[in-house]
């Protein structure tokens, strides 16, 4: 207490209360700066879609899941978020496996760290997006290059990463399974791999925006249902009143999955979350 | 707690005047005016105009400043154009409709430049007629002329869209898409229907010579900034004639002012020429008004209204494709008089026809 006395701005801590208001506040001055943007476009065009009125964006919400479109019979929200993200789910699976197997091989075996190591940081420079004509030709127009895409976009930096966190192993842990009898093979799965279980989620936490932004680039490309062959389709037709509903939704779907991430690697490793705090 | 409500209110105040700036481009008498144009063969004339200074003349003659800025993307400059950033833009009867007319801005259709006469096209990978089309998988772009060229194929067979599965697919990627093994039709427009075409197997079955003057490329202005500055009309349609009366003519000046836009559009002046030759350009203002002032423009915009309003363009609440109104050169109006948002206009083509500008 006698820190804070010393009345150093870095020093003042905001109760509880006040503190949860701080927390509210850019986003109420978002959704403030927002409406009065929105009045005032509104009054010079009723007809006007850049930001459309609180009320129109409900009735978009309303139609596009809970009332079966016109044409297809489909409730289009869900059908897009279901194709969406079986994409990311398969990408992300992928990716997640690819990062962690290749990782942990390079990271711990000298004879594929040389042959990858510099390979993989040259690779994972290169971006997908530039490519992605090669990518259609090699895995055709269908979910198979789009699930490639992601996997291209974020397995590199998985790879890297966790080869990274494995040589920061201490290497007494390795000697000493050694000393014990261990094979390589004992190591890697009894040693390494249960190590790096909470390090793959803080990968798959940070990869997870990545994902989407390859997602959403792949449907805006050939598709027929997604969130962003949505947003993209509609983007033709300046119909923010759909698209702002979308951003929103998928804003939210990042934020649950990293959310479920963290609580479950609290969970489930709750020797890592720990250690990480005393350091 | 006093200075932070302050704060906030001349947060949103700041916020919503950055947002307001955009839409004030429009109304009241101006010196100072923006079109945007993207690259298109139809509307490569606009930006050799501004770089040899011609649009710059005609501005200066009428003691205005017009800025053309090129877009590469579209349908961008058509949402920019919708938000209120530009006075003018180019876009085609179609997008004209959907985009700015739907979005309660009323647009005003000041030069019809020319009409698709081929350049869209309908392509078939391994079968050379349309109706081969039937069941298939089609890559276009959704919700473009492509998409309604492919409707009005159909119909010639008397079918419908559920006959066939769109595939949306983003036009920059469609040559690569076409040659992936699970594209075998296609729907796009040029330079990227001679593209495929060069593709062993790709067979042109339908175009847009079949159902000619539908598509329309058009140079559209915001209708209140042209009334209250008709100078800013006159001095684009003096540009655009004066440019079309150089490029279209058969001397070397005409040769390299098309090679010069054939190379601003990626291609060169024999590209640039086989695209124009797919293209009904109006080489001179009569021309232009004659078209406009046809009866086939009305049955033009009621099957293209038609088309929109089946998808749902013309807004949700559209009970009937009359909802906007749409205003031809002869004071006849489609759908609802009372809220016309899109207008032909032929009288400042007429101007430049008869020389009075």
């Amino acid at each position: 207490m006698a820190l804070s006395r010393s009345g150093r701005l870095i020093n003042k801590h905001p109760g509880s209360a006040a503190g949860r208001l701080l927390a509210v506040l850019p986003f109420a001055l978002l959704l403030l700066a927002y409406a009065v943007g929105s009045d005032i476009r509104l009054s010079e065009n009723p007809n006007d879609k850049l930001l459309p009125s609180f009320s129109s964006l409900a009735d978009a919400v309303e139609r596009m899941a809970f009332e079966p479109d016109k044409r297809t019979g489909d409730y289009l929200l869900w059908v897009d978020t279901v194709a969406s993200l079986s994409r990311l789910g398969g990408g992300v699976l992928l990716a997640t496996l690819l990062g962690a197997g290749i990782g942990i091989t390079v990271g711990l075996i000298p004879y594929a760290r040389w042959t990858m190591s510099a390979f993989i940081a040259v690779f994972a420079m290169i971006p997908p997006l530039a490519v992605l004509p090669i990518l259609f030709i090699t895995f055709g127009l269908g979910e198979t290059s789009k699930v490639a895409l992601i996997v291209f976009g974020i397995a590199p930096f998985m790879m890297r990463d966790l080869a990274l966190r494995v040589s920061e192993l201490p290497s007494e842990q390795i000697v000493k399974a050694q000393t014990l009898g261990a094979s390589t093979w004992h190591i890697a799965w009894r040693i390494v791999l249960p190590q790096m279980m909470p390090r793959i989620i803080d990968a798959l936490r940070l990869s997870l925006g990545s994902a989407w932004l390859f997602l959403i680039a792949a449907e805006a490309i050939a598709a027929q249902s997604g969130l962003g062959y949505r947003i993209f389709l509609l983007r033709r037709y300046l119909a923010m009143d759909v698209i702002l509903p979308y951003v929103f939704w998928i804003t939210l779907l990042a934020v649950v999955f990293d959310f479920i991430l963290r609580r479950y690697q609290v969970w489930a490793y709750p020797w890592f979350v720990s250690e990480r705090a005393q350091s | 707690m006093k200075l932070f409500s302050k704060t906030l209110v001349a947060l949103a105040t700041s916020m919503s005047l950055m947002v307001a700036g955009a839409s004030s481009v429009n109304a009241e008498e101006k010196k100072e005016f923006k079109l945007a144009w993207s690259i298109y063969v139809g509307w490569m004339p606009w930006g050799w105009a501004a770089d040899q200074g011609i649009v710059d003349k005609w501005a200066d003659k009428y003691d205005i400043e017009i800025e053309v800025v090129q877009f590469n993307d579209y349908i961008e400059s058509i949402n920019q154009y919708t938000a209120g950033a530009f006075d003018g833009v180019t876009a085609t009867n179609m997008d004209t409709l959907a985009i700015p007319s739907v979005g309660g801005v009323d647009t005003t259709a000041l030069i019809v430049g020319d009409f698709s006469n081929g350049n869209d096209a309908l392509i078939l990978k391994g079968a050379d007629s349309l109706d081969a089309v039937l069941g298939q998988n089609v890559n276009l772009v959704e919700l473009s002329v492509s998409h309604y060229l492919l409707a009005r194929a159909l119909e010639t067979l008397g079918k419908a869209e559920k006959d066939v599965a769109v595939v949306n697919t983003s036009d920059a990627d469609m040559i690569a898409a076409y040659q992936t093994d699970d594209v075998t039709a296609v729907v796009t427009w040029n330079p990227l229907v001679a593209e495929i075409l060069e593709i062993p197997g790709a067979n042109k079955v339908f175009d847009s010579s079949d159902i000619p003057g539908e598509i329309m490329d058009l140079t559209v202005v915001n209708t209140e900034t042209l009334a209250d500055n008709p100078a800013f009309g006159k001095a684009l349609a003096g540009a655009w004639y004066e440019t079309m009366s150089i490029m279209l003519s058969d001397t070397p000046e005409g040769a390299a002012a098309r090679a010069a836009m054939g190379e601003a559009s990626g291609t060169d002046l024999a590209g640039y020429d086989m695209q124009l030759a797919s293209t009904q350009m109006f080489a001179t203002a009569s021309d232009a008004v004659t078209f406009t002032t046809s009866e086939s423009v009305t049955s033009t915009m009621e099957s293209v209204r038609t088309f929109l309003f089946e998808r749902g363009l013309l807004g949700d609440g559209a009970s009937s494709p009359d909802i906007v109104g749409i205003a031809f050169p002869d004071g006849s109006v489609l759908g609802d008089e009372g809220n016309v948002k899109f207008r032909f206009n032929a009288d400042y083509m007429s101007m430049a026809a008869d020389g009075s500008l």
